[in-house]
This record gives structure tokens, sequence and C-alpha cells, in this order.
């Protein structure tokens, strides 16, 4: 498994230094051959989640291992669908980045073997994650283009760096994708929150238990429901939209990671 | 002239020499070496320089000429066979006609001949040697002078062939290089730093304050680039503004509307003449909230300034003053000067194979091109009959070959006489240049 592991991993890597070199040289070619290299990795990337599901017969993303490599997979996915959509080239150069490290993290990160329980087998369980990982892909990628909205307003504000004024888009179109990224994680955020609620039920009888995970997405869910709130109500856009974002996202890591290391609950058993 | 000899060595009538580089020469001013006003004083009209030029034609120590006359320049293009006194009938015509004390216009003027004057008209094209580098109107320019000399057959086969090939460089230069690509202007850079912070510029609403021409020409900049867009004009003086917004096809507003237009506009171009500023801050912070806090691009391009600069630290508000706009235009100019390095290499390459062409205008390398040609012809020709002959002997084979080369040497006899010598007063250049492509010569 590891060997295709490193086949993603390279193709990624080489994807990124095809954006990063786009941001540079600003040549089409660039990010056409840097797309074309992500989506080259995210098939093998997809048949190798494909091939652990079928070997092992539950979602892999029992352990911290299969939870990156789930996590670097649905950045990907969610990248290139809204890519394909949207003209957002300069994203790339933070997408990929961020999809190599994902995966190399989690090939660094030994597969410990998880004895299956039937707790594992369960529809909702498959529905939590997959909705869960969307979700934290697309508020990653909010974040994304909430930093390339900092620096570009920084550009225009301060008159100072032209590199990348004349490179980065519009302000307006910036905040506008960003926008739709947390519409889209938000949408799945809740979704996936309730999924998981209803598997909870079935798996502790429960739906609610004051698990620091739980805690922990209830307050990242509210921080972007605060800002989803603020611009319908308040047009929160620009700037203040930008930093919501990026806090939000900062919130979600603590939840996906910070919780695991530092504080201890029932997803314990998923990610370690 | 020189006195040139026939095939049997006999003396020939005297017979004008071959094309030589340094027939090619350009004298004029330029911005760099004359102020503004010689050069003003020094401008051909249209009806001008067809008279100079009709005048030139008759002056027999010029062969070809055309005349070049922008606000930055005044240059004398031409093809001579006596350099000093072409020059001299040219500089007595323009101290008469312009009347300017020639010590006065003597200091000002460059003369070029042979290589460097093809590199200067093919930097002048490519805008290399503009006071804007990179700025597109000098290849116009050209073309036009180029046409009006055309039109009055002052230009010949040379000069024609180095105008056509100063165009294609300049293309060349601006397909290849970064020279004309970012903005140098004012307005474009105000465009420009629109479209960074609005997605588009379409149904944007822009407002103009005073109805200066800066402004004027700052909105057709921003017109151009949009396809449907609201204008407001806004000026003291009413009438005024009405007749500007109706070019445009805008509204006008009085000057006490302005800050509740401040919740509409997206765009706001100012350029009065008010020594106080136009728009406080107090005024923009309550219309940030009622326009839902989309963005607002202030545009001041007035002095003493309208817009107070503290507004650029209201969140989504973006405030840009002349010397900011100007600070972006800096940084283009010195990328273009950049590019421009990229440039001359491409015009050095022209000039080289300028040169080239023009050197095979010369009788020996044409008649041995000529020679070999035909050689080339016999010999594959040679080839295939001994292929098909193969009972001829080592012998008959010797005896058509000599007969081959006895062929070519009795066939170019004739042309080759008539090309080193075409006659009294008739252009070598010409007859050369018809040879070659005649026989096709230059693949």
């Amino acid at each position: 498994m590891s060997s295709l592991l490193f086949v993603i991993i390279l193709l990624y890597l080489l994807s990124a230094a095809g954006y990063i070199i786009f941001l540079f040289a600003q040549k089409e070619v660039c990010h056409r051959v840097a797309y074309g290299l992500m989506t080259a990795g995210f098939v093998v990337h997809t048949a190798l989640i494909g091939f652990e599901f079928y070997r092992l017969g539950y979602f892999p993303a029992q352990n911290l291992h299969q939870t990156l490599v789930v996590a670097g997979w649905a950045l990907t996915g969610v990248f290139l669908l809204i890519k394909y959509r949207y003209r957002l080239n300069i994203l790339g150069a933070y997408a990929a980045p961020l999809a190599t490290i994902v995966i190399i993290a989690a090939f660094c990160v030994p597969s410990v073997a998880v004895a299956p329980t039937p707790m594992f087998k369960s529809l909702w369980l498959v529905l939590h994650i997959v909705i869960i990982f969307i979700a934290e892909a697309s508020l990653a990628l909010a974040c994304g283009a909430g930093l390339i909205y900092l620096v570009q307003e920084n550009a225009i504000k301060t008159k100072s760096s032209r590199f990348f004024l004349k490179r980065l888009p519009s302000l307006e179109f910036l905040d506008r994708t960003g926008y739709l990224f947390i519409v889209t994680g938000f949408t799945s955020l809740t979704i996936g929150l309730i999924t998981g609620f209803i598997y909870a039920q079935l798996v502790w009888g429960k739906f609610w238990s004051w698990d620091n995970k739980e805690i922990w997405s209830m307050i990242t869910w509210l921080i972007y429901a605060a800002l989803l709130h603020g611009r319908l109500v308040s047009g929160w856009r620009g700037r203040r939209a930008a930093i919501m974002a990026v806090i939000g996202f900062a919130a979600l890591l603590f939840t996906f990671f910070g919780v695991n290391f530092l504080l201890e609950g029932h997803h314990d058993a998923f990610t370690k | 002239m020189t006195l040139l000899q026939n095939d049997n060595g006999d003396p020939m009538i005297l017979a004008e020499p071959g094309p030589d580089l340094s027939d090619i020469v350009v004298l004029g001013v330029n911005h760099k070496t004359a102020a503004v006003e010689l050069r003003e004083k020094l401008a051909f009209s249209a009806e001008e320089t067809e008279a100079a030029l009709k005048l030139f034609q008759k002056a027999p120590s010029i062969r070809e000429a055309m005349i070049l006359s922008t606000c930055n320049r005044v240059e004398v293009l031409l093809v001579t066979k006596n350099k000093s006194l072409a020059i001299d009938t040219i500089s007595s015509f323009i101290t008469e006609k312009k009347a300017i004390a020639p010590a006065h216009l003597k200091p000002c003027v460059y003369v070029h001949s042979g290589s460097q004057a093809i590199l200067h008209v093919f930097r002048v094209a490519a805008s290399l040697d503009s006071m804007m580098i990179g700025e597109p109107q000098i290849l116009g320019q050209l073309k036009e002078a180029f046409k009006t000399a055309v039109t009055l057959k002052s230009t010949g086969l040379i000069l024609n062939r180095l105008l056509h090939k100063a165009f294609s460089t300049a293309k060349r230069v601006r397909t290849e290089t970064g020279i004309g690509g970012h903005a140098v202007s004012i307005s474009y850079a105000a465009v420009e730093l629109a479209k960074k912070i609005f997605d588009t510029l379409d149904g944007k609403t822009i407002l103009l304050i005073g109805a200066g021409e800066m402004a004027e020409l700052a909105v057709e900049h921003l017109i151009r680039s949009t396809a449907s867009m609201n204008l407001l004009v806004a000026n003291r003086t009413f009438s005024v503004g009405v007749a500007l917004a109706g070019r445009f096809r805008g509204r006008a507003i009085h000057l006490e509307e302005i800050p509740e237009t401040l919740k509409t506009a997206d765009i706001i171009i100012s350029s009065t003449g008010s020594p106080a500023y136009v728009i406080s801050k107090d005024q923009v912070k309550p219309a940030m909230r009622s326009r839902k806090h989309r963005p607002l691009f202030f545009i001041d391009i007035a002095v003493p300034r309208d817009i107070d600069p503290d507004i650029n630290r209201i969140p989504n508000a973006y405030v840009y003053d002349i010397d900011d706009l100007q600070g972006a235009i800096r940084e283009n100019i010195e990328n273009r000067n950049a590019e421009s390095i990229k440039a001359e290499r491409i015009v050095e390459e022209s000039v080289i194979k300028f040169t080239e062409w023009y050197q095979s205008l010369d009788v020996v390398p044409t008649i041995i091109d000529l020679r070999e040609k035909l050689g080339a012809i016999l010999t594959a020709e040679l080839a295939k009959t001994f292929q098909a002959l193969p009972l001829l002997t080592e012998t008959d084979r010797q005896a058509f070959e000599r007969m081959a080369e006895s062929v070519i040497k009795k066939a170019l006899h004739d042309p080759a006489r008539f090309l080193k010598n075409p006659g009294a007063h008739r252009n070598k250049a010409v007859y050369l240049d018809f040879t070659r492509k005649l026989f096709h010569l230059d693949p």
C-alpha cells in the first residue's frame, strides 16, 4: 500500500510544484499540467481508498493514518471539482501543497491495525466520515481563499507589493468564492454532524454525550454559523469574512487534531 | 563612380558602383537631442512633407527619401551615393524653409549611416527610441510617413525593403516581448486597479466629481473595458456636468447629492479644483454600512487632493491618489525597460538579416549564386541521364560534363555582363534584386 501512497505523494508534489511555478511565471501551461497531475493523483488516491475499503470490509478511517489519507482525498476532490467549475487556478498553489503535506503526514504515521468491530460497519458511520471530510476540505479551501484575499487586500491597501497585485485575482472574486466554500463547507458540516449524532444514538444510545470532540465540533460549527449570519444580515464581507474563514479553519484543525492529542474522548478509538 | 573593365579587359564606360551599406543614411533630431521648442519649429506638416520629398527627388545626390515627423522626432531617411552632398541639400532646405540658423540646428542633428542607420530605423519602429518606451503610436506614424513617400514614389527598392522589415520587426517585438504589456498611463493604471478590486466592471456605477480632462480620460478607459455601466457626473457648474454626462450617456447630479450617492456608486473619480477635501471619512463610514460593505474605490486625480486619504483605512474602501497611481506605473515602466533588452536582441537580428540581403545585391555574389544554381541543375540532370545510358564510357561522360560547363558559361555571359553594367544612371541594385528573385536565389 505504501508504494501506491508514494505514487500519490509524487503526483501531488509535482502538481504543487507546477502551481507554484505558475504563481511566479504566470504561464497557462503550468497550471494545466499541475491540474492534470493532481487529477492523476486523485484517481490513484480514489483507487487506493476503494481497495482498502474492499480489503478491510469497512470504510478505512479508523486510525490516524487512514483518516489523513481520507482528509487529503477529500481536499483534492473538492478542489478539482471547484477548479473545474470556476477559474481559480491560483488556489492550486495553496491546495496542492496542503494535500501533499497531508499525504506525507499520513505516510509517516504508521497504520495501526484496528480490530474490526461491528461498530465500524454502519452506513451512518460511512456517511458521517465522508460528509465531514468534504466539509473539512471545503473549509480548508475557504481558509485558502481567505488567505489569498488578505494578501491581495494588503497589496491594494498598502500600495506596496505589485508582485501579488498582478498575480492574484480580484477581491470580489476571492470574496465570492470564499463564501461559496463556506456555504458548501457549512452545509456539509451540519449534515455530517447530524449523521454523527444518529450514529452515536445507534452505538452509544444517546445523541450527545459532552465528549470533547463533540463540544469542539459545536464551537467550530457556531463560528461558521456566526460568519454566515454576519454576512447575510450585516454584510460582513471582504477582510472580516476572510479573517473569520481563517479563524474557523484554525478551530476546525484543533477539533481534528488538538482534541485527539490534548484532550480525550470517544473519538480516540478512531484516530490514534 | 569607378572605372570597370569588361571580360576582355577593355575599359568600360563609367558605371554605377554596386550598392554600399553606407548609402543608407538617416539624419534628424529627436526628443533626446533637441528641446521641444526646436522640435515644434522643425515639425513638417503633410503639405511640407510632400513639397520636401518632391524637391529631394529632383536632387541628383538623393536616390530614395522619406520623412518622418512626429512630436518627438523629425527624421529624413535616404539612400544616396553622395552622402555629404545629400546632407547639405537637406540641411540647407530645412534651415531655409524653417528659418533656423544652421549654427543653432547643427549640434542637435544626428547622422547615422550603414548598419547604424538600419538599426536606428528598426529601433524607432519597435518603439525602443521613444520617449515612453513601448508606446504604440510611433509604428502607425512611421507607416503613415512611408505611405506618403510611396505615393510620391520617392522611395525605391532599398527603403521599401527596409521599412517592410522595420514593420515586421516591430510586430515581432510587440508579440514576443512584454514591451507594450503593462499600463503606463495613469487612467489605464486606474482601470487595472479597479479590475483587481471588482470582479467585473459591468453594471458598476461610476461617480465623476469634477469634469476635468483627466477625469474624462479615465472614464473613457473605463467605458472601453466594460459592456455596461452607469455614469453619474457631479460638477460645480451643473450645465457642464450635464454636457459631459450626455456624452457618455450618464446622468448629472448636484454636489449636495454626493453623500447619498456614495451608497450606490462603486468607483469614484474626483478631479475638482477644490482646496479642501470634497469627501470626508465621516461621509464614507455610514455609507459603507448601508452599502453592506461592498467595496468602494476612490480615484483621486486632483491636486490638491479631493478625497481624505484616511478613507483608505475604512475596511473595503480603497483610495488611490495621483502619486499612488504614478507609483503603480513606475514599476511598469521599469518592466518595459527590462523587456526592451529582449527587444534589442530581436532588432539586432533583423539588422543582420537585412544587411545580408543588402550585401547579396552585389554583382559578384549574385553571379556566383546563379552559376551554382545552374551547376546544381545540370549535375542532377546529368546524373539521371548517365543512369539511363549505362553504355557510355568514362570519356563520353567527361565530354558531356565539359559540355554542361560550357553551356553554363555561355548562358551566363550576357546576364553577367548586363548586371555588371546595366547602363549609366540605372540603379544596379534593382536589377540585382530582380535577378535574385527571378532565379529564386534567396530561398
